[in-house]
């Protein structure tokens, strides 16, 4: 009997048992999930709860409906993973053996990197909305809050699901308008990044929004420390930003472990072959999701479209075959833009975001690139298909490679179609 | 073709030459991020150059420090490091490392050094 190990039962990684628990042999392979956490939680949807627009119970469920039944399931923390050896120390003093091992356990934010950022201000003028903690106490925040200077601050790159603070900008602009008090919040928007987006075409249009919308934009700005004192972010070029209320998206790192381990790099994230998902260092470690180094959007999408991928060179690698599968950097995201409106956008390693209909070619009903009421809808019924679909590891009605039908190519966006 | 690809070890850096430019006389590749395709195209001479289309004037010792830990770095993983790896291992704490390429030192640095941009910003 041969064992595969899956550390993390998040997207990614229950994703891959649910795929690789129909797929494997059980009379040959023995699979085993470890996660010391016993709530999945949806993070799309922190988002929407500083608004009021989710509650906690719109976004957590026992991770246990999501296994298979007989799920081999370890509950502890992981202490270090001995590659050499092929075992796992867990934190209960456990050793486990591994002929294979998935990690995908994930990212976090890590506020106690930023000098000043857990200081007294913390979660009473300074909040995050990508933990449900934060995102609960900023809800209860907004709720009195009468106006001033709004903050949303990217800390640095890269962060789980890059479109989500400016989401949260757009919301914000629409929440505070529908309250009446628009006028006396001034909303700017920090990043490290030379525009609004990662992804230049995506970029341009949603930079035209943050203009529309009267949210200011900072660029370039690499956050050193928070005054705590004098309500200031301050760059590591000593530029300052005054606040009355920041809205922080700490760094992201990856879990602990990988550097104990000796796994990761400079932020835990495990360097991986971009396109078979296999570990740069250890043939029988694969990565998969926001644990792994690809220079993809860490978002719930990208882990979709590589669990499929990574099934299959898991069944290659078993069989001793060339790992054939080959990932894309395929990415789908809505984009909540305020008022009951979203945008959807869809590329990969190599294709920028281009205009069109998705998912089916010149019908969607999904627009790209534009803002419309069905793509909010789509993001909404999202939640749905999240919960009931794809951590089951059911199949949605397309693959995982990115598809060109129906888009607007370049040429065409270049003639001012946009 | 690029000699990057030969030099990236899984392929994991693709660029792909979008324009030219001239600079001393020699006609140079350029990717869609305005850095240089072909790593075998850059010399002292020509960091000068593009160091002063970021408005650096002079590279000082300090500046020389960064460049050749990049290459170095780069010659060794095929990856261009990134902020977090500079302060850790440079030997130039973040401090001074904005100081000395201001607003994106990983960024400017690799440019300079005539290496992709770094792949932190996704």
């Amino acid at each position: 009997m041969k064992n595969l190990v899956i550390l993390g039962a998040g997207t990614a990684g229950t994703m891959m048992l649910n795929k690789l628990h129909k797929a494997l042999n059980p009379a040959e392979w023995k699979l085993t999930i470890v996660d010391n956490e016993k709530e999945h939680y949806y993070q799309p949807g922190f988002l929407f709860i500083p608004f009021g627009i989710y509650s906690r119970e719109d976004v957590i469920k026992p991770k246990k409906e999501f296994f298979p039944s007989n799920t081999n399931l370890i509950e502890s923390e992981i202490w270090k993973v001995l590659p050499e050896f092929s075992k796992v120390h867990l934190s209960d003093g456990k050793i486990i053996d591994y002929d294979i091992l998935i990690i995908a356990t994930g990212s976090r934010t890590a506020p106690e990197e930023t000098e000043g950022l857990t200081g007294g201000l913390w979660r009473n003028d300074i909040f995050d909305f990508y933990t449900l903690e934060g995102a609960l106490a900023l809800a209860e925040k907004f709720k009195t809050w009468q106006g001033g200077r709004l903050v949303i601050n990217i800390t640095e790159m890269p962060i789980k699901c890059p479109v989500a603070p400016l989401e949260f900008a757009f919301l914000a602009d629409a929440f505070f308008e529908d309250k009446g008090i628009r006028d006396k919040v001034k909303i700017t928007y920090v990043t490290p990044l030379a525009e609004a987006f990662t992804k230049h075409k995506c970029a341009e249009v949603l930079g035209h929004f943050l203009d529309d919308k009267g949210i200011e934009l900072e660029a370039e700005f690499n956050t050193g420390r928070i005054d705590n004192e004098n309500k200031k972010i301050v760059s590591w070029d000593e530029r300052e930003i005054d606040f009355d209320l920041l809205v922080t998206v700490p760094t992201n790192k990856g879990a602990d472990y990988i550097e104990t381990s000796g796994l990761g790099d400079e932020l835990n994230f495990v360097p991986v072959d971009k396109h078979t998902l296999q570990s740069s260092a250890n043939k029988n470690i694969f990565a998969i999701g926001d644990a792994s180094n690809i220079p993809a959007s860490k978002a719930g999408s990208v882990a979709h479209f590589a669990s499929e991928i990574l099934t299959e060179n898991i069944l290659n690698y078993i069989s001793n075959r060339p790992l054939s599968a080959r990932f894309d950097g395929h990415a789908n995201c809505f984009i909540e833009s305020g008022h009951g409106k979203a945008f959807l956008i869809d590329f990969n390693y190599d294709v920028e975001p281009m205009p069109g209909k998705f998912p089916l070619a010149f019908i969607g009903p999904f627009s790209l690139l534009k803002e419309s009421r069905t793509n909010h809808l789509g993001k909404l019924a999202f939640r749905w298909i999240y919960w009931n679909i794809l951590l089951k590891g059911r199949e949605l009605p397309m693959g995982p490679d990115m598809s060109l039908n129906g888009k607007v190519l370049d040429n065409f966006i270049n003639n001012n179609i946009l | 073709m690029s000699s990057r690809k030969q030099s990236s070890q899984e392929d994991n850096i693709m660029s792909t030459a979008v324009a030219e430019k001239i600079l001393l006389g020699k006609t140079l590749a350029i990717d869609a991020d305005g850095n240089l395709v072909n790593i075998s195209d850059w010399n002292e001479e020509i960091a000068a150059e593009l160091a002063k289309e970021e408005g650096i004037e002079i590279l000082t010792e300090k500046h020389w420090q960064v460049i050749n830990y990049m290459r170095k770095v780069y010659s060794e993983t095929g990856d261009s490091p990134s902020i977090r790896k500079l302060t850790k291992e440079s030997g130039v704490d973040t401090k001074e490392l904005y100081a000395l390429f201001p607003k994106g030192p990983a960024k400017k640095a690799a440019r300079i050094a005539g290496l992709p941009k770094p792949k932190g910003c996704i």
